[in-house]
C-alpha cells in the first residue's frame, strides 16, 4: 500500500470513528489508536501522536457550541485543568519510557472500562450537603433548563481533584480524551449536573491533550503524514455527526459501537501480552 | 454589580468560542494545503510506520517547523498546522488569565497561571 492510498482508508476510517463517537457521545479518540495499530500495522508510537491532535481537533471545535450554550463550568473546568494537565504531563512521559507492550495492555484495558455503563445522578443533588471547599472555589453555580435557570451546589473537590489527575495520565499515556472518566469524575464524584458534566469535560479535553502534545512534539511522535489524514477524518466525521438527528438508531449505533470496543479492547490486550504491539 | 459580572462572563465565552473556531479552521485549512502537496509530491512512495524512528529533528521544534514550512516543504506545513491546533487550548488559557486579572478574580489568575506554565513547560522544554 503506498502513501496515498494509505491516507485515504485513514482518512475514510478516522471520518467513521469521528461521525460515530460525535453520535454515540463516546468521543472517536478510543478507536482511533486500534484502528491505525491493529488495522494498519502502524508503531502504537506514531498512533498515539496521531490520535491526540485529533482529540484536540474535535474537542475545540465541539466546545465552539458548548460555550455558548451556557452549561460549561469555566471556572471548575479551569480549576480542575490542573490536576489534568499534570497527568497529561506524567502520563507523556510515560509513553516514553513504558514498552510498547504495555501500552497496549492498559489501553485494553481502558476500552473495557470504558463499557461498563453507570447511571447518571441528576435528580436529587441539589439539597446534598455542599463542599466548603467548593464555596470557596465558587463551582457552584446554576444553568439553563426549560423551567429557568437551576442551581446546583458541588460536593467531593479532593476526590473529584484527584480522578481528574487519573484522567490526564491515562490521556497523555493512551493519546485519548479520556473524556468518560473526566464525565465520571464531575457527574458521579463531585455532583455537577450531567449536562454540566459533560460539556465542562469536553472543554477540558483540548487543555489537557495539548499538554501531552507538547511533549510528543518533542519528542518527534507527531508523524505530519499520519496524523493529517486521522485528524481531517475525524473532524469531518465529527462535524457532520453533529449535523445529524439524533434518533432512536443510535441506540443499535450504540450497541454496535460497544461490540467492535469490546473486541478491540481483547484484541489490545491479547496483541501487548504476545508483544506484537 | 452582579449584573455586570454576568456580562462579563457572557462576552468571555463569546470571545473563547470565537478564539477556537479560528484556531481550529485555520489549522485545518493549513493540514489540508500541506497534505495535498505532500499526497501530489510523495503519494507513490511507500509508507514505513511499521517500525517507530521518531520525526527528524527540524519537525520537532518550534523553530525547525516555521523554517520548513516557510520553505514550502509539504511535511513543515502540515506540521505547523497541527502546532497550530495545539497552541488554540493554550490560546484558550492565555485569554482566561487576562479575563480573571480584568474580573479581579486573583484565586483563578493564581489558578489559570499555574495551568499555563505546565503547559508552556510541556511545550518549550520537555526534551
Amino acid at each position: 500500500m503506498n502513501i496515498a492510498e494509505l491516507s485515504g482508508f485513514i482518512f475514510a476510517g478516522a471520518c467513521l470513528a469521528g461521525f460515530v463517537g460525535s453520535i454515540t457521545g463516546l468521543g472517536g479518540g478510543v478507536v482511533l489508536v486500534p484502528l491505525l495499530a491493529l488495522g494498519f500495522g502502524i508503531d502504537i508510537r506514531y498512533a498515539i501522536g496521531a490520535s491526540l491532535v485529533s482529540v484536540i481537533a474535535t474537542s475545540s471545535g465541539a466546545a465552539v457550541a458548548y460555550v455558548r450554550e451556557g452549561y460549561s463550568n469555566i471556572r471548575a473546568g479551569m480549576f480542575l485543568e490542573v490536576a489534568t494537565v499534570l497527568g497529561g504531563t506524567l502520563g507523556a512521559f510515560l509513553t516514553t519510557r513504558v514498552s510498547t507492550g504495555k501500552i497496549a495492555i492498559v489501553f485494553g484495558f481502558v476500552l473495557l472500562f470504558s463499557l461498563i455503563p453507570f447511571r447518571t445522578s441528576d435528580s436529587a443533588q441539589t439539597d446534598a450537603p455542599g463542599d466548603p471547599l467548593a464555596r470557596r472555589l465558587r463551582f457552584n453555580s446554576s444553568y439553563p433548563t426549560a423551567a429557568g435557570p437551576q442551581e446546583y451546589t458541588v460536593r467531593r473537590v479532593p476526590l473529584g481533584f484527584t480522578l481528574m489527575g487519573i484522567a490526564g495520565t491515562l490521556s497523555g499515556l493512551l493519546g485519548i480524551g479520556s473524556g468518560a472518566v473526566k464525565v465520571l469524575a464531575m457527574d458521579r464524584a463531585m455532583g455537577f449536573p450531567f449536562k454540566v458534566s459533560t460539556t465542562t469535560s469536553n472543554f477540558m479535553i483540548g487543555v489537557t491533550a495539548a499538554a501531552s502534545a507538547g511533549i510528543y512534539l518533542n519528542r518527534g511522535y507527531i508523524d505530519p503524514g499520519l496524523a493529517m489524514p486521522t485528524m481531517l477524518g475525524v473532524l469531518l466525521g465529527a462535524l457532520l455527526g453533529t449535523r445529524v438527528l439524533v434518533g432512536a438508531r443510535t441506540r443499535v449505533l450504540r450497541w454496535i459501537f460497544d461490540l467492535v470496543i469490546l473486541a478491540l479492547g481483547l484484541e489490545m490486550i491479547y496483541n501487548g501480552f504476545m508483544g506484537k504491539l | 454589580m452582579q449584573r455586570r459580572v454576568a456580562l462579563t462572563d457572557e462576552k468571555m465565552e463569546w470571545v473563547i468560542s470565537l478564539l477556537l473556531r479560528v484556531g481550529v479552521v485555520s489549522a485545518a485549512a493549513l493540514v489540508l494545503a500541506g497534505g495535498i502537496l505532500y499526497l501530489y509530491q510523495n503519494g507513490n512512495l511507500f509508507p514505513h510506520y511499521q517500525t517507530f524512528q521518531g520525526e527528524p529533528s527540524y519537525l520537532r521544534s518550534l523553530g525547525g517547523i516555521l523554517g520548513s514550512a516557510a520553505s514550502l516543504d509539504s511535511r513543515g506545513i502540515i506540521q505547523l498546522g497541527l502546532v497550530l491546533l495545539v497552541l488554540t487550548p493554550v490560546a484558550r488559557v492565555v485569554f482566561s488569565v487576562a479575563a480573571f486579572a480584568i474580573q479581579r478574580d486573583r484565586l483563578y489568575v493564581c489558578v489559570t497561571l499555574i495551568v499555563l506554565i505546565v503547559l508552556l513547560y510541556d511545550l518549550l522544554w520537555s526534551y
